[in-house]
C-alpha cells in the first residue's frame, strides 16, 4: 500500500472543504489500496460525519453512512432492498460497508483488480483483456469495445427499480440525481463510472414512496449459495389486482455494466395475467440488445429465467391476490 | 520475548515496494498518526502509519495474535474481530479509523473459564487445523447473540479449508439449545 495522509472531518462542510478520497466502510477502498489499484495521497475518514439515519415516514431516506446490515434489518425497508442487502457479501462486510460506498463499489473484473494487466477502466487506453480472456463473469448488456465489466452492487439494482435518487454535495452546493442516470455506460470512457464530480459526496439515498413495493423481492443466482457476486440477479415488484398485473418494476444485476432497468419487461407485464406463461412471454424481451462474449453466452437465457423465477416466487403465495 | 513468525504478503510496516511495481510513483513521505483504542478491555496508545490495518496493529504491535491473517483481502474471515460488538474484518479496517472497543477471541474467556461458544467448539470438535477457528468463533458469538434464522448463511463469510462446517454449525446449535433451556 502506498503511504497517504489521513484526516478525519466531523462535519459535512469540513469533509467537503478537505481534499482527498473519502473513506467510509473501506471494504472496497482499503482492498483496492492494498492491491495498488487505488493510490490516493490523501484519505478523509468520514465515519464521524453525521450522515446516518433511516427514515421510512414517506418512502425511504437513507443516510449515506448507514451500514448495509442496519438497513437490511430495518422493518420499514422495502423487501427487495432488504433481500438484496442480505444476499450481498458476508455479515462481517455488511457490518462495515456503507450504503453510499456500496453504490460506488468498483467492479470485480479480475483484470481491473490486477495492476500487472491492461484495463481501460483503470488505465484509460491500455486495452481490455476480458473481451478475449476470462469473460465468464462479464456483462452482456451495456458493454462497449473498451469495457465489459459488470457493476457488482446488489442493492443498487433494487434501488434503480424503485426510482431511487442520490443526494450529492460539494463545496459549491447540493443536487439530486436519479440513480439510474448517476451511473454511466462505459462507452469510450469506462474510467468515468458515474456522475460524481471531484470532491463530491453522496449524502443521502432517497426512495420515493411506492406502497405496492411491499410486494417485491430480489433473486440472486450465483456460483455458490452464499457470499458470492451475482451471475444474474433480478429485483421485481408487482402491483397485482384480480390476478392481473397492474404495474411492475423490474431491474437486473450481474449481467450489465450498470444496474439495469428493464422497462420493456415492465411494459409487457402491465395487464398480463399472473401466470408463469405470461411471465415467460414478458421476460422474452429482457435480453434485447445483449452482446455476449464467447464465455458468457449462458447469461442471456439465465437473465430471462432469473426474471421469470423472481416473478413466480413473488406471486406463488397469492395466485389470485388482491394486494395493492 | 516475543517471537514473530513471518506472514505471507507484505504488511504495511515493510519498506515500500520498488517503484517499478507501483507504476512509477515516487516514494511518499510517511505520516504517522497517534491513536488510542480499547482492545479486550485495555486502552492502548500507538503511533501508526495511516495504512496500518487493525489486524496488523493487533498482531504486530499489540501482540494480540488470536485474529489470524489468512487472505489479508477480506475474503476468508480468519481475521474477524468485534468492533463495537459487531463482527468486522480486521484486515480491511484501518486501525486509525477504529472508534469503538475491539474484542478479539483472546478477550472472550473469563480467566480459565471458556466462553460458551469456545467450549461448544471443543465439545463438538468444530475444527481440524484451527487456523480459521478464532474468526469462526467471533462470528459464532454474534450468531448466538443475534439469534439468527439461518446459521449457515450467517457463517458463510468464514471459510474453513478443513471443511469442519457441520461441526461448526453443531457448536452454534449447542449454545443456542443451552440458551433456550435457560
Amino acid at each position: 500500500m502506498q503511504s497517504f495522509e489521513l484526516t478525519a472531518p466531523t462535519t459535512v462542510d469540513d469533509a467537503l472543504a478537505g481534499a482527498g478520497t473519502f473513506l467510509a466502510g473501506g471494504t472496497t477502498l482499503v482492498d483496492l489500496m492494498k492491491l495498488d489499484v487505488l493510490t490516493p495521497r490523501h484519505v478523509q475518514d468520514i465515519n464521524a460525519v453525521p450522515l446516518r439515519g433511516i427514515d421510512t415516514t414517506d418512502g425511504l431516506r437513507l443516510g449515506a453512512l448507514e451500514r448495509m446490515s442496519d438497513v437490511a434489518r430495518h422493518p420499514g425497508v422495502y423487501p427487495m432492498i432488504s433481500r438484496a442487502l442480505l444476499q450481498s457479501a458476508s455479515q462481517q462486510l455488511r457490518n462495515m460497508a456503507s450504503m453510499g460506498g456500496n453504490l460506488l463499489q468498483r467492479t470485480r473484473c479480475t483484470y481491473f483488480r490486477d495492476v500487472s494487466m491492461p484495463c481501460n477502466r483503470r488505465v484509460p487506453g491500455s486495452g481490455c483483456p476480458a473481451r478475449s480472456g476470462a469473460g465468464r463473469m462479464h456483462a452482456v448488456l451495456g458493454t462497449s469495445e473498451a469495457c465489459v465489466a459488470t457493476h457488482p452492487s446488489d442493492v443498487a439494482v433494487a434501488l434503480v427499480a424503485l426510482d431511487a435518487q442520490v443526494s450529492l454535495a460539494d463545496a459549491a452546493g447540493t443536487r439530486t440525481v436519479p440513480l439510474l442516470d448517476f451511473y454511466r455506460l462505459p462507452g469510450d470512457t469506462p474510467h468515468v463510472e458515474n456522475d460524481l464530480r471531484p470532491g463530491e459526496l453522496i449524502t443521502e439515498i432517497v426512495v420515493p414512496r411506492l406502497d405496492w413495493a411491499a410486494n417485491s423481492t430480489y433473486v440472486k443466482v450465483r456460483d455458490r449459495q452464499s457470499y458470492e457476486f451475482a451471475l444474474c440477479s433480478a429485483a421485481v415488484a408487482l402491483d397485482v389486482r384480480d390476478a392481473r398485473v397492474v404495474d411492475a418494476r423490474v431491474a437486473v444485476g450481474g449481467v450489465a455494466t450498470v444496474p439495469w432497468r428493464l422497462t420493456a419487461v415492465e411494459e409487457a407485464l402491465r395487464g398480463a395475467p399472473v401466470t408463469e406463461e405470461a411471465f415467460q412471454e414478458a421476460a422474452g424481451v429482457a435480453a434485447e440488445g445483449a452482446t455476449p462474449l464467447s464465455a458468457n453466452g449462458f447469461k442471456v437465457p439465465l437473465l430471462r429465467r432469473t426474471v421469470v423465477r423472481a416473478l413466480c416466487e413473488l406471486t406463488q403465495d397469492e395466485p389470485s391476490g388482491s394486494r395493492g | 520475548m516475543i517471537i514473530r513468525f513471518p506472514v505471507y504478503g507484505l504488511t504495511s510496516q515493510h519498506p515500500p515496494m520498488p517503484h517499478h511495481r507501483l507504476g512509477g510513483h515516487a516514494a511518499r513521505k510517511r505520516i504517522p498518526v497517534d491513536i488510542s483504542l480499547e482492545v479486550n478491555g485495555r486502552t492502548e496508545n500507538l503511533d501508526v502509519e495511516p495504512g496500518v490495518t487493525l489486524l496488523d496493529a493487533l498482531r504486530e504491535r499489540l501482540d494480540v495474535t488470536g485474529p489470524k491473517k489468512g487472505c489479508d483481502r477480506g475474503q476468508c474471515g480468519a481475521c474477524t474481530v468485534h468492533v463495537g460488538g459487531r463482527p468486522v474484518l480486521s484486515c480491511l479496517t484501518l486501525v486509525a479509523t477504529v472508534r469503538e472497543p475491539v474484542t478479539t477471541v483472546d478477550g472472550l474467556a473469563t480467566g480459565d473459564a471458556l466462553h460458551p461458544v469456545q467450549q461448544a467448539f471443543v465439545d463438538q470438535d468444530a475444527l481440524q487445523c484451527g487456523f480459521c477457528t478464532s474468526g469462526q468463533i467471533m462470528s459464532a458469538v454474534a450468531a448466538v447473540e443475534q439469534d439468527v434464522d439461518d446459521v449457515r448463511e450467517f457463517m458463510s463469510g468464514n471459510l474453513c479449508r478443513c471443511s469442519a462446517y457441520p461441526n461448526i454449525v453443531a457448536a452454534i446449535e449447542q449454545v443456542r439449545r443451552a440458551d433456550a433451556v435457560v
